[in-house]
């Protein structure tokens, strides 16, 4: 009953928390961090509602990035848009890789595992080529953003609240599907796909559609991405280590959980921009990204919030049997022992 | 006429060495369920050793392999059993392509910390001297590698079909619970495989050198092409492997010749794509099994 009444005062302060960020932190170089940070925050989201749901490991979502931010490109020059009329672009960017998503997704779906990760690659330097050889995307030279008018001092914040809005909306809508009736059928594909056929599920549609709502939040804050960072080329806006950052955000926070790639995007994203410019010119910094990369994969392959669920339920686990209120006494089962362990285990689940 | 068949024999030539680098790949696939990521830049770590060797001690980059065979192969039972062994439970798959990515990362800086950014080549008498084929001119390189490539294939394949290990590798791939009753080894037989199969990349990483100027980022472009070659040609089938490489060097080659340059890889990752829609298993794959 607590929970009921906690988890939402909880939430809401989170998001006042990150709403006021900005305001309490103004160096630039911080609030340039937090932009960069909250756009993987809603990439990682994203990508969990496809991939962590559905156990479907896509490294190709970079597509959807690069065709956001190509797009928003495009659309900005051409119809000489500037400041803040370029952010309504974005919800277009994200039916534009929608729409990309649908071929995509029809091609890729149709196989599993091993062979769909390769197949995402295979349409990821597909379109990575498409950026370098045609026209319209400015060959590997990329496209500049117009000049930007926000006023200094604020400068990053416009940036802030639309990468802040767009992640906001993508884990609420994560957390909408997981608690609902799709959201069952993704899992139950995750565990047993052709079981789930048998039960009824229709396995491809609803594969498809996870994977194409997975690709509009990423486009949208690919775009946003470009107008930040002034510039999109190639190996850039389509860059295959932005994949394998996003799918390691969701695994150290738990794949497959609301908060999880939240909490991932949060720890790795600073932590990049942190060390990067530490170690400047030297290589090193590949070498200990490498490292705490596998360090963290398998030290904690179920990732922090699965984890910390499990050991918040074993200790309430713990707790509640010494309480006699709740010890059954001398006559209680294994079976019963087990129940309440599981029920242990779901109340720390739903703790975090 | 000869532009075609000057594209065909690139094509062959190239494709083999294609060929035996991706067999390593599709090997590893194909006993341990696992996807090695880093198959790419351990091809080009390779070719750095033989460049080391060649710069310092002046070895022949081809005698070279005596030394880099031996010690690619240790290095692949190593990261076999101190990272991929230790993978368990349902998301093995997704784990390791993120180890293997992990693994890639740190090769990758320590090659950039070693030998920097610029592009070598691996040099040799034989990669100026030609010989006229066609009515144009082709390093020996080309001949000395693909030869190379013929003989190391038709070794994993003997080691494979006529060989007692070899078979226990074929009866891991078949069934690992099977295999593990009837006694074999199976965590040994896979530290081997994954020796083995970084071994087949340290082999082709010197040819790669002798034909292919080479940096640390060399290995993300690699490792996409010959993933492509692996689902081509079905994976873990060594065969499959052998007829995609062939297929998507010769395709470049053709497209190279008589299209346009830029779009060479983008034919034959669009090829790959109608193949799959056809057959999703790939050319010779077996049909997948149920997802675990």
């Amino acid at each position: 009953m607590t929970a009921r009444i906690w988890r939402p005062v909880a939430n809401l302060a989170l998001l006042a928390a990150f709403v006021v960020f900005p305001l309490v932190f103004t160096n630039p170089a911080v609030t340039t961090d937090a932009v960069y940070t909250l756009i993987f925050v809603a990439a990682a989201a994203a990508w969990n509602v496809f991939s962590g749901y559905t156990g479907y490991i896509s490294l190709g979502h970079v597509v959807f990035f690069g065709s956001g931010a190509y797009f928003t490109a495009i659309a900005t020059l051409d119809w000489g848009l500037t400041g803040s009329e370029v952010f309504w672009l974005l919800p277009l960017a994200g039916l534009v890789s929608a729409a990309i998503a649908v071929p995509f997704g029809l091609l890729a779906l149709r196989v599993r595992r091993h062979t769909f990760v390769v197949i995402t690659i295979a349409v990821f330097f597909i379109f990575q080529l498409m950026a370098y050889n045609l026209g319209i995307t400015g060959g590997s030279a990329g496209l500049l953003t117009p000049p930007i008018n926000f006023a200094t001092a604020t400068f990053n914040n416009p940036f802030y609240y639309v990468a802040l809005a767009i992640a906001a909306g993508t884990v609420t809508v994560s957390w909408l599907i997981r608690r609902s009736r799709f959201g069952l059928q993704l899992r139950a594909i995750r565990d047993d796909e052709d079981r789930a056929r048998g039960l009824g599920v229709r396995a491809m549609r609803v594969k498809l559609g996870a994977f194409v709502f997975s690709a509009i939040p990423v486009a949208m804050v690919g775009g946003l991405w470009w107008y930040f960072t002034i510039i999109a080329d190639p190996p850039d806006a389509f860059d295959p280590l932005r994949d394998l950052t996003i799918a390691l955000m969701a695994f150290l926070g738990g794949l497959g959980t609301v908060a999880g790639p939240v909490l991932g995007a949060l720890i790795i994203e600073p932590a990049q921009l942190y060390f990067f410019p530490q170690v400047g010119a030297s290589y090193v910094y590949l070498i200990v990204y490498g490292a705490l990369f596998l360090l963290v994969i398998l030290g904690l392959p179920r990732g922090i919030i699965p984890t910390a669920a499990e050991l918040i339920g074993k200790w309430r686990a713990r707790r509640s049997q010494r309480s006699p209120v709740v010890t059954a006494g001398d006559g209680e089962t294994d079976a019963e022992i087990a129940a309440g362990r599981r029920a242990a285990v779901r109340a720390g689940e739903s703790a975090l | 006429m000869s532009e075609f068949l000057q594209a065909l024999t690139d094509g062959v030539l190239g494709g083999a060495v294609y060929a035996l680098m991706a067999a390593g790949l599709t090997l590893i696939f194909g006993v341990l369920d696992i996807i090695n990521i880093a198959q790419g830049v351990l091809v080009i770590l390779a070719a750095y050793l033989s460049y080391a060797l060649s710069v310092h001690l002046h070895l022949d980059p081809l005698l070279s392999l005596l030394i880099t065979v031996p010690v690619m192969f240790v290095l692949g039972v190593v990261i076999q059993w101190a990272f991929m062994g230790r993978l368990r439970g349902g998301e093995r798959t997704a784990m390791s392509l993120l180890v293997s990515y992990g693994v890639a990362v740190i090769i990758e800086g320590a090659l950039y910390q070693t030998f920097g950014s610029q592009f070598v080549s691996l040099q040799a008498w034989y990669t100026t001297a030609t010989v006229h084929v066609f009515g144009y001119y082709l390093p020996y390189s080309y001949l000395f590698g693909f030869g190379l490539a013929v003989v190391a294939l038709a070794a994993i394949y003997l080691m494979l079909y006529r060989t007692k290990f070899g078979r226990s590798i074929r009866a891991t791939v078949q069934d690992k619970t099977a295999a593990r009753l009837i006694g074999v080894n199976v965590d040994r037989v896979a530290a081997l495989t994954f020796g083995i199969g970084v071994a087949a990349a340290a082999a082709g990483g010197a040819m790669y050198g002798l034909t292919t100027p080479f940096n640390p980022d060399s290995g993300y472009d690699l490792i996409s092409r010959l993933l492509s070659i692996v689902i081509l040609g079905g994976m873990g089938s060594i065969g499959g492997a052998l007829v995609a490489a062939l297929f998507m060097v010769t395709a470049e080659e053709m497209v190279n010749f008589y299209w346009e340059p830029k779009w060479a890889t983008a034919v034959y990752y669009a090829a790959i794509v109608i193949v799959l829609l056809v057959r999703p298993q790939g050319l010779f794959g077996k049909r997948e099994a149920r997802a675990q």
